[in-house]
């Protein structure tokens, strides 16, 4: 064991871990109310997950749709997460996502313009109006950037590549966070009066994913690990559209943009097949015909009104995404296992205009111009809904000083996500956590002390990896644990599957215990991946068990053994939690809908 | 299954060396690839940047035969069979191992642009053909390809008085936003140093997201610059139409 | 797995890994510069065949006769165009790389000393100046579409040969460089931040949409009117002095 107890420390009242989307909203937010803001990211600053994001932004601005309201948002957000969602996220979501945007635009956001110079919206999946704000087709690169520039006039202080590997309490509360830098392998100590989550998902537990290497689960694992609980954790959206070939790419992301322009999806015998897949009580919204979609799609190129109806690309991404992964089980596959996406009817010039990085994405990496053949897609594991319990006004969890927003917090989307919805979960839910985390810090009459003791032990939890007897290389751990979840816990679940899962990862944890790396802190991806792996696990197990004990089919769980949606489950979270070094789960009754919510649904809209 | 070669850099200590591995192809592979491949059988201490994968992040850029590029947009099949593949980490930016260098240089000249400023709090009306030429300068990824290969500052190494391509397209992001209200010409001339810029366009030509660099940002800022600093007719003009932009 | 060569080479001239014969662009380019530069100097000093019926060489012309004068007409005109071309963006890239070697081709080490001053300093600094040369330019492009024009009357009848043609080709080459030009494109409309302001505005966006668009071609308009404008005076020399037909067709 290493006698080197050489660590800096930094002080700070906010400490906000994740500066993606939410964590430099967040930041921004905590800053501007007075507090001092220190800021961790994994990678560089404006490399977060965030860039990833293609379509757009949900916000109900009625800027092309002018029946829009919060109201429709909220309904669509709901019925989108079959229910489950925390309906106090919802309802602060679809209320505050538009002045979010708006200000986003002030802060220096160039968006795509509408002829009557507003903000442009596109049509998405599970939306009843036309509602994302988009810049083409790199929604997520214009919001990061803007946020990062912001910030960093903002005084925020950023420390890049580094990681947190334990959160520090001082009796029940938050009193810091303890980590390294990937650099060099320098440790080092944050003393917060709080702390932020904001670390995003999951995605490199499975091997088919459109999320990059940070997505180890890292927030939920922390969160964990101090006392918090995760809910709904077996609800992971497998976005319908991820490239299939080649090899190297797969599972990369094909925006929900091409959909929503117009993209028509086929199986190999050229059949238009969501059309069969739409559910009975959605199918008065969706176009029966080809001639009928054909005429909404012309009708939202020219900026028209029409009363032809959506056509059924654009179900909800759990909908499409099963559709999609039944056609090639049936054997109506396209050559590399994928079906066809095809938006090469369309004007090219358009098509380059509106989708400029899927165009050069399958130029550049497939030898396809999307302007001229169609698209090879199929499902990729894309976003957790499930994360971090927080509470909606505040985004704190159960453990005092902790805040979570963003992707590794959960509740606001239910069972499934809606394309877009998650960008402005973002904005709207950083902007509370800043705020939250702000007025917690303030409220402290005291610094919480930090104990050597917790510190020792995550020094040695890091430097493990180094002794003699270590042996299994940790991309080998990586892998096997990336097909146990892909095999045992994806798109289509049952009891014996999910079983063997969970006593396959059982078998790898203590496997992962015998992870090896070489000595060399300087910027060693060996050393990296041994201690993320740890994180892997945690939310691999707690996805793999929220799916065992939810014994029905909703959203984006689908059990085979449990195909109906039960009303029972309906009414209840998966909470799961830590008792001693168990795993615990339990269901707890969702938050009840105030009676002028309920009446959205009453209604015939 | 065809092999390929690529020569790595690696530094071991103080000393740096190219190691040779042997890296099996696949259909559609890229240089990253066989990055991750080399990492996971050869040497796990292989220290790389990377994030999507998708050139949409501006992580793993390296300079591949040579040549600056997103390794994960360099494919495999641009190459002879057989010919041996250079890797090695950008040259402009101090090293820190392998193929990582420490690009902290960047974010403190970002620091420093004045930053986007408006007077405007109302609802914005604003048409498209007034944000496309803003919008092309934000489709940068902020990969440092183009502060890699700009000559001065990877040759003469003016990082103390120059921003560099990135940071002169940023800036004309923000000063022909037409919601903005600041004039950034004195910053970039003295600050940021337009001036040492000879336009020779290596910038646009490594640039992943085929920005125009040169033409659509730098050269237009240095003729904003002329009217403010070199052009008497002009400078006599402002003096006249007080212009409403703030000189920064 | 074996190792090999050695640590990062230090930048001097020429140092690169690049593989491809990244030389080729910048010894062309810098032969063809030269291979004008010599024609058009040996042109100026010729002082001779350069006009003949309604032709007249772009070398010479506006065509000015003063007894103080004594050398070649020519040089009273030609530092306007080649202050023009020498000042325009992309010839700075171009000599900037063929002939300073600074650098001599992207990624490639760089030849000359350690002070480095760019354009800020005596006498570069004076490329700021391009936009002035643009106005000149355009006054001297005037009187050769006004020659053009001429060009196609013998005797107050209109008539067409090869000459004239070359000639009409010369000057749209012509125009089509000096006004995709860096400069015209700023100062007709680029130096606005909001297109879409006013009805001017508006008039100067549409203006500013065609200079962009001729400007996004600008070396090859760069380098069709350079090889067109010497093709032009070499064949009225060649007309001049009997060696090749005049050609005319009507």
């Amino acid at each position: 064991m290493s006698e080197n107890q050489n660590y800096e420390t930094h002080e700070c009242d906010v400490l906000v871990i994740g500066a993606g989307g939410a964590g430099l909203r967040a930041a921004i937010e905590a800053s501007a109310q007075g507090v001092s803001v220190a800021l961790v990211c994994k990678s560089l600053l404006g490399k977060a997950h965030t860039v990833m994001a293609e379509g757009g932004i949900a916000a109900a601005l009625a800027n092309v749709d002018a029946e829009d309201n919060w109201k429709t948002h909220f309904r669509d957000t709901m019925l989108g997460g079959k229910m489950l969602n925390n309906w106090r996220m919802a309802q602060l979501h679809a209320q505050e996502a538009p002045l979010r945007v708006k200000e986003l635009e002030h802060w220096g956001a160039v968006f795509d313009r509408t002829k009557d110079g507003k903000i442009l919206q596109r049509a998405f999946g599970g939306h009843t109006y036309k509602r994302l704000c988009h810049v083409g087709d790199r929604t997520g690169l214009e919001m990061i950037r803007t946020l990062q520039d912001r910030g960093i006039h903002q005084g925020i202080d950023v420390y890049m590549e580094c990681t947190i590997t334990k959160l520090l309490k001082d009796g029940d509360r938050i009193s810091g966070a303890f980590g390294y830098y990937r650099e060099d392998g320098r440790y080092v100590l944050f003393q917060a009066k709080a702390v932020i989550l904001a670390t995003g998902g999951v995605g490199k537990s499975f091997s088919v994913t459109s999320n990059s290497w940070e997505y180890t689960g890292d927030g939920q694992a922390l969160a964990y690990e101090a006392g918090a609980d995760l809910i709904d954790m077996e609800f992971v959206q497998f976005h319908p559209t991820g490239m299939v070939w080649p090899p190297g790419v797969r599972g990369l992301l094909v925006t929900e943009g091409v959909r929503g322009e117009g993209g028509i999806l086929r199986n190999t015998n050229g059949e238009r097949f969501m059309f069969k897949y739409i559910p009975e009580a959605n199918k008065k919204d969706f176009a029966e015909t080809d001639e009928e979609a054909a005429r909404w799609v012309e009708a939202a190129v020219n900026g028209q009104k029409t009363d032809a109806r959506r056509p059924p690309e654009l179900s909800t991404r759990d909908n499409v995404a099963r559709s999609i992964y039944t056609e090639v089980k049936e054997g109506r596959g396209s050559e590399h296992g994928g079906v066809y996406l095809d938006i090469s009817y369309q004007d090219p010039e358009r098509v380059k205009k509106k989708l400029p990085s899927m165009y050069h994405q399958f130029k550049d990496l497939a030898d396809v111009d999307i302007t001229a053949q169609p698209m090879e897609v199929g499902p990729t594991m894309h976003y957790i809904m499930g994360g971090i319990r927080v509470d909606a006004d505040t985004q704190a969890s159960r453990v005092p000083g902790l805040f979570a927003a963003g992707e590794c917090s959960g509740g606001m989307h239910g069972a499934n996500r809606l394309g877009g919805n998650s960008l402005s979960d973002l904005l709207v839910f950083g902007q509370l956590a800043g705020a939250g985390a702000a007025n917690y810090a303030k409220s402290l009459s005291s610094t919480p002390s930090v104990s050597n003791e917790q510190i020792k032990s995550a020094i040695d939890d890091l430097e493990e990896p180094f002794k003699a007897d270590k042996n299994v290389n940790p991309f080998d751990l990586h892998k096997e644990l990336n097909q146990i979840m892909s095999t045992y816990v994806g798109i289509f679940r049952e009891e014996e599957d999910l079983r063997t899962g969970l006593e396959k990862l059982n078998q790898l944890k203590e496997k992962i215990k015998h992870a090896s790396s070489s000595p060399n802190k300087i910027y060693n991806p060996g050393w990296h991946l041994c201690r993320d792996l740890q994180h892997m696990m945690i939310s691999s197990e707690a996805i793999t068990r929220g799916a065992l004990n939810r014994k029905e089919s909703r959203g984006a769980h689908s059990r085979l053994d449990y195909p109906a949606t039960d009303p029972e489950y309906g009414k209840c979270n998966t909470s799961i939690f830590q008792q001693g070094d168990e795993m615990k789960v339990e269901m707890t009754p969702c938050p009840e809908m105030p009676c002028e919510l309920k009446e959205l649904f009453e209604k015939k809209h | 299954m065809p092999e390929a070669t690529l020569k790595v850099f690696r530094s071991k200590g103080d000393t740096n060396t190219f190691e040779t591995y042997k890296v099996p192809i696949e259909d559609g592979m890229v240089i990253l690839d066989a990055i991750h491949y080399i990492q996971q059988h050869y040497a796990p201490d292989l220290a790389v940047r990377w994030n999507c994968k998708a050139a949409k992040c501006g992580s793993c850029s390296a300079e591949v035969n040579g040549k600056p590029s997103l390794m994960c947009k360099t494919r495999m099949d641009d190459f002879t069979t057989g010919e041996e593949i250079t890797v090695e980490p950008l040259r402009t930016f101090p090293l820190v191992k392998d193929l990582v260098t420490d690009v902290s240089w960047n974010y403190q000249v970002n620091k420093k642009i004045p930053p986007f400023t408006t007077n405007d709090n109302g609802e914005w009306v604003i048409y498209q053909e007034d944000i496309e030429r803003v919008q092309e300068f934000r489709k940068c990824i902020e990969c440092f390809l183009c502060q890699d290969v700009c000559h001065v500052l990877r040759d003469h190494d003016r990082k103390d008085a120059f921003m560099g391509p990135r940071f002169l397209v940023r800036t004309a992001g923000l000063d022909m936003h037409p919601k903005d209200t600041l004039n950034r010409s004195k910053y970039v001339k003295e600050q940021g140093g337009i001036g040492l810029c000879n336009i020779t366009k290596c910038c646009s030509e490594v640039c992943p997201e085929e920005i125009h660099i040169t033409d659509n940002a730098i050269i237009p800022m240095k003729e904003r610059v002329v009217d403010q600093f070199y052009d008497p007719v002009t400078m006599f003009l402002n003096k006249i139409f007080n212009n409403k932009k703030k000189l920064v | 797995m074996q190792q090999s060569s050695s640590l990062r080479q230090q930048a001097s001239f020429g140092t690169t890994t690049r593989k491809d014969a990244w030389w080729v662009e910048p010894v062309l380019v810098g032969l063809g510069f030269a291979a004008f530069i010599i024609y058009a100097t040996f042109r100026a000093f010729e002082n001779n065949y350069f006009e003949i019926g309604p032709y007249l060489s772009p070398f010479y012309s506006p065509k000015f006769n003063f007894d103080w004068w004594h050398m070649s007409p020519a040089f009273l005109i030609l530092w306007i165009p080649a202050g023009f071309r020498a000042t325009c963006y992309y010839y700075r890239k171009a000599y900037y790389r063929a002939y300073f070697a600074d650098p001599p081709a992207c990624a490639v080490g760089h030849f000359g000393g350690e002070k480095y001053c760019g354009e800020t300093t005596f006498p570069l600094v004076l490329q700021n100046l391009h936009r002035y040369f643009f106005y000149l330019a355009t006054i001297v492009l005037a009187v050769l579409w006004y020659d053009t024009v001429k060009a196609f009357f013998f005797n107050g009848a209109f008539g067409v040969s090869i000459v004239n043609l070359i000639m009409l080709a010369n000057v749209i080459l012509l125009s089509g460089y000096s006004f995709g030009c860096h400069a015209c494109r700023h100062l007709v409309g680029g130096k606005l931040n909001c297109f879409s302001a006013n009805a001017c505005t508006k008039s100067q966006f549409k203006i500013w949409h065609w200079v962009t668009r001729l400007n996004e071609h600008h070396m090859l308009w760069a380098w069709l009117s350079l090889f067109s404008v010497g093709f032009t005076d070499f064949y009225i020399r060649q007309v001049a002095c009997g060696a090749f037909p005049e050609l005319q067709f009507f």
